[in-house]
């Protein structure tokens, strides 16, 4: 199996770096581990003195903890916070925490994935251990004593009935000790049973600005001088090209400056118009009346349908594509077998629309461009500004501020471009708004989708064989594409619009492939969203195990328990998969113990299930979901009354945070099954606001029950697996109430009606 | 020039009169705690208060308030621990936070109408408030617990 370890992206984080650093600076003790050889060229002597600074410690005592990934309502600057302040035995209510600007010496700044906690738990733990060892080795020298006769605990060193401060420390003492890297690979950190804030309750720390107002996002920073803007969008995401431009109307509207055609180098926003004004309200009125003639791009006339076409072509081409698995004998087996099935399932395309529309301010100064705008991935679109402003990185910094919503869309921090190149053509601070059809146009959707499942049965009803192909507009080949992976026949692939098809099921002779849809790509600009390729992927397969299982006349649940059976690759390893395919049957079969699995149901309600791994195969959280749901034959809708959850994430670090997450997640699961979608005409996805456009409300969201299994083992990902479960079992339930069989995403009241139809 | 008042202050501004409220609070005033979604009123993330009444101010022209009074997030409580707010605190409803002004001035408006709501009564009226982070469940807890207090301690 393919396991993304290797890959640069996780290698980033692990912990080697030189040394960790214990220095008195500023006035506070700065604690952080020698600047990694990828963040740039290392001073020989002075590397000790360059370090990558994750906390310090003032003479006050406060502990301010530098946050590198972005606030967007996961709380992540307080769990971090608290594996911090575990292991250095910090008094919590003397933490601040801080969520810091772009730059080089933070290594990657990447908030995705539902990595923060996974990947920063080993390094801030040890980061926090080491400072303790350093504040008990010069505590105890104060007190007089050895370390061995200290202990620390709430931001204090203690020995017998004395006691010193960590700001006393701090302000008195010499902190000067420094770790190797292999010291710090052995600093050993606390067992579970030993965690005092670990686990425990805490009031997250970005919450109370958020009910009164003061919480700053981007769209509300600002900047003396600045003039606003508001883009005009091009026909097509690629090759528009601007015509001509009359604003003669938009010269009435009292505060417009101007329009401009922007010149981008970088290739971002091609065919992009900005319109200037002294307020927003003048740039958004003065837009309204530019008349922009484009010569658009060849996608102006590609439809949602060509795109599917496209995929079902693909996946019909039996020679292309990336192989992530490919056992020997999968096409004979399916061949030969006297029992098969193969179904086709498709997904159509979901817009992100984050609550807050994408903007941003740009202005230049001391030499340096500022870009404020919150984002989830400062490492990616940096050398894009670099590019499209014609300036080295270290001459452009983004400033960090909250986002009213990821989901996603953030990693791709297109929006900066635009607003840099328009600051640096007029010479002037611009403040970019888009407004929510902007927004929409401009979005980085999830591609649409198309999936071919087969599997086939040998004696006795064994499975020996099942196939798996999945075609989509891959946003890894479009926005990173160092981060592809490659297939075992060398062709490569985007892991992040594959995984969950690389499940933990035994299935005989295995082959999973992955489709890259060039027209997809070439029609818009693919995007992740929430969960990303494992929402589409665990939807057709875990739509696919119902269909399967009763073709093989086998319970849907004791199915799937048959081939979790933790053999072979499904072993699991540590540290983060230990278990295996052990834990996912473990989570389905509490959830079908929860949900009342087996049950008879009322006439038109029927109990769904499906159980994933969450994201991927080396950070799985272990998932299973159970829906109810009741359909009206008369009219299609479907009520879904109840969702039941049981999740194995590992180590939960901030419970009350970690059920947040997972009900956000299960309702963008909810969301995406039955309302939330799409479609391309011409070139452009259809629904560019809430008029069109279906959300979930207040009044869709059914009875919820999630349990965490208790565990003690590496913590994963929380922020987006619960989204992979909740379409399958949703479609798995409608099946079950009136035996209509749904393969396509959202689904909709009238393809139910079609269904039952037939 | 165009007078209102906004929190208790009388305010004059310059913007013309079918500039959006919502441009003239955030821009002209400063108050960014009032939060910009759809543009159509369709998301509630844009809710103030116009003599009392829930009101969408993204399509509220400024000339149609001359003379009333808005209140906006900074305004509900000169402390900013409305019961509404004290709830959403103890029971952490926010995630990103950014339609949490307008959810809040929303329900501010429903407690006045349903002073015991059931769960009916807050679906409807706060249909209108989106939240993507999809926090509802917690956000109609933290009605319910203001509700509550609200019942058994007079306010304001």
């Amino acid at each position: 199996m393919v396991s993304l370890s290797a890959h640069g992206l996780r290698s980033t984080f692990e912990p080697s770096r030189r040394g960790f650093l214990i220095t008195m600076m500023g006035g506070g003790a700065m604690l952080g581990y020698a600047r990694s050889s990828l963040a740039g060229p290392a001073r020989s002597a002075g590397e000790l003195f360059e370090p990558t600074i994750w906390y310090g410690i003032g003479p006050s005592g406060t502990v301010t903890i530098n946050i590198i990934r972005a606030e967007m309502g996961q709380h992540v600057g307080t769990a971090l916070g608290r594996i911090v302040a575990e292991e250095l035995e910090a008094d919590w209510n003397k933490v601040k925490i801080v969520t810091v600007d772009s730059d080089s010496k933070w290594g990657v700044m990447l908030t995705g994935g539902s990595y923060s906690v996974w990947q920063s738990f080993p390094l801030l733990s040890r980061a926090g251990a080491a400072g303790r060892i350093a504040l008990v080795e010069e505590g105890a020298r104060l007190l007089r004593v050895s370390p061995q006769m200290c202990t620390a605990r709430a931001g204090a060193v203690h020995s017998g009935g004395r006691s010193i401060r960590y700001g006393d420390i701090v302000a008195r003492g010499d902190l000067r000790r420094t770790f190797t890297r292999e010291q710090l690979e052995h600093i050993p950190i606390k067992a579970p049973d030993q965690r005092r804030l670990i686990g425990r309750e805490t009031p997250a720390l970005d919450v109370p600005v958020k009910v009164n107002g003061k919480a700053v996002y981007g769209l509300d920073a600002k900047v003396e001088g600045m003039v606003y803007a508001r883009p005009k969008i091009p026909p097509t995401r690629y090759d528009s090209k601007v015509i001509s431009i009359d604003d003669s109307a938009a010269r009435r509207v009292p505060g417009y400056l101007s329009s401009l055609a922007l010149e981008d180098p970088s290739g971002t926003v091609p065919g992009w118009v900005m319109v200037f004004a002294e307020s927003f309200v003048a740039a958004n009125r003065a837009a309204d009346l530019v008349k922009v003639t484009w010569r658009s791009g060849k996608a102006a006339s590609v439809s949602e349908r060509d795109i599917q076409n496209r995929a079902a072509e693909l996946i019909a081409n039996r020679n292309g594509g990336s192989l992530l698995v490919d056992d020997p004998g999968v096409e004979a087996t399916l061949a030969s077998a006297q029992r098969k099935i193969e179904r086709t399932y498709t997904t159509g395309t979901v817009m992100h629309f984050a609550l807050e529309p994408v903007n941003a301010l740009a202005f230049e100064k001391d030499g340096v461009f500022e870009i404020h705008t919150g984002n989830q991935w400062q490492t990616l679109i940096l050398p894009v500004l670099a590019k499209a402003l014609g300036r080295s990185q270290d001459k452009i910094v983004l400033r960090s501020y909250l986002i009213g919503g990821g989901f996603g869309r953030r990693l791709d921090g297109d929006y900066a471009v635009p607003a840099a190149l328009a600051a640096k053509a007029i010479g002037k601070p611009v403040k970019m708004v888009c407004t929510r059809p902007d927004d929409m146009r401009f979005d980085c959707p999830r591609s649409p989708t198309t999936q071919v499942l087969r599997m086939a049965w040998g004696d006795g009803g064994r499975v020996t064989a099942m196939d798996h192909q999945a075609a989509a507009g891959w946003p890894t080949a479009v926005m990173a594409p160092s981060f592809m992976m490659k297939g075992i026949n060398g062709v490569p692939y985007d892991p992040f619009s594959i995984s969950g098809a690389d499940h933990w099921y035994t299935v005989g002779a295995q082959r999973v492939r992955a489709l890259r849809n060039d027209l997809a790509e070439r029609t818009f600009r693919p995007g992740y969203l929430r969960s990303v390729g494992a929402g589409w992927t665990n939807w057709a397969l875990e739509s696919f195990m119902d269909e399967a299982a009763l073709a093989a006349g086998v319970d849907p649940v004791e199915f799937r328990l048959r081939m979790l059976d933790g053999a072979g690759r499904n072993a699991g390893s540590s540290p983060s998969s230990v278990g295996g395919a052990h834990r996912q049957a473990a989570v389905l079969a509490r959830v079908a113990q929860q949900a009342g699995w087996g049950k008879s149901m009322p006439r038109d309600v029927g109990l769904g299930i499906a159980t994933t791994f969450g994201q991927e195969r080396d950070m799985p959280t272990w998932l299973a979901c159970a829906a109810r749901v009741r359909v009206d034959r008369s009219n299609g809708h479907v009520a879904v009354e109840k969702l039941t959850m049981v999740i194995d994430a590992g180590t939960i670090i901030h419970p009350d945070s970690a059920e947040a997450q997972v009900e956000g997640a299960l309702l963008w699961g909810l969301g995406m099954a039955l309302h939330e979608g799409s479609e391309f005409i011409n070139g452009q996805a259809k629904d560019t606001n809430l008029d069109t456009y279906r959300v979930l409300r207040m009044a869709d969201v059914p009875e919820i029950e999630v349990e965490f299994l208790p565990s003690t083992e590496a913590p994963v990902g929380l922020g987006e697996p619960a989204t992979t479960g909740v379409a399958p079992a949703i479609g798995n339930a409608i099946f079950a109430a009136c035996g209509a069989r749904l393969r396509h995403l959202p689904m909709r009241p009238a393809a139910v009606l079609e269904a039952l139809a037939h | 020039m165009i007078t209102f008042q906004l929190n208790g202050l009388s305010v004059s501004v310059h913007s013309p009169g079918d500039a959006p409220l919502l441009w003239v609070i955030r821009d002209e005033l400063g108050l960014t705690g009032t939060k910009f979604g759809c543009g159509i009123g369709f998301c509630g993330a844009c809710t103030v208060h116009v003599e009392g009444r829930a009101t969408r101010s993204c399509v509220t022209p400024l000339g149609a308030i001359a003379g009333a009074k808005v209140t906006t997030i900074e305004g509900l409580d000169p402390e900013g621990r409305h019961p509404l707010q004290a709830a959403w605190l103890e029971l952490q409803v926010p995630q990103c936070g950014y339609c949490q002004s307008g959810q809040i001035m929303q329900a501010a408006t429903l407690l006045k109408d349903y002073p015991d709501p059931t769960d009916r009564d807050i679906n409807a009226v706060m249909a209108g408030s989106v939240c993507r982070c999809m926090a509802y469940g917690r956000i109609k807890k933290a009605i319910k617990l203001a509700a509550t207090r609200m019942r058994g301690v007079p306010h304001g």
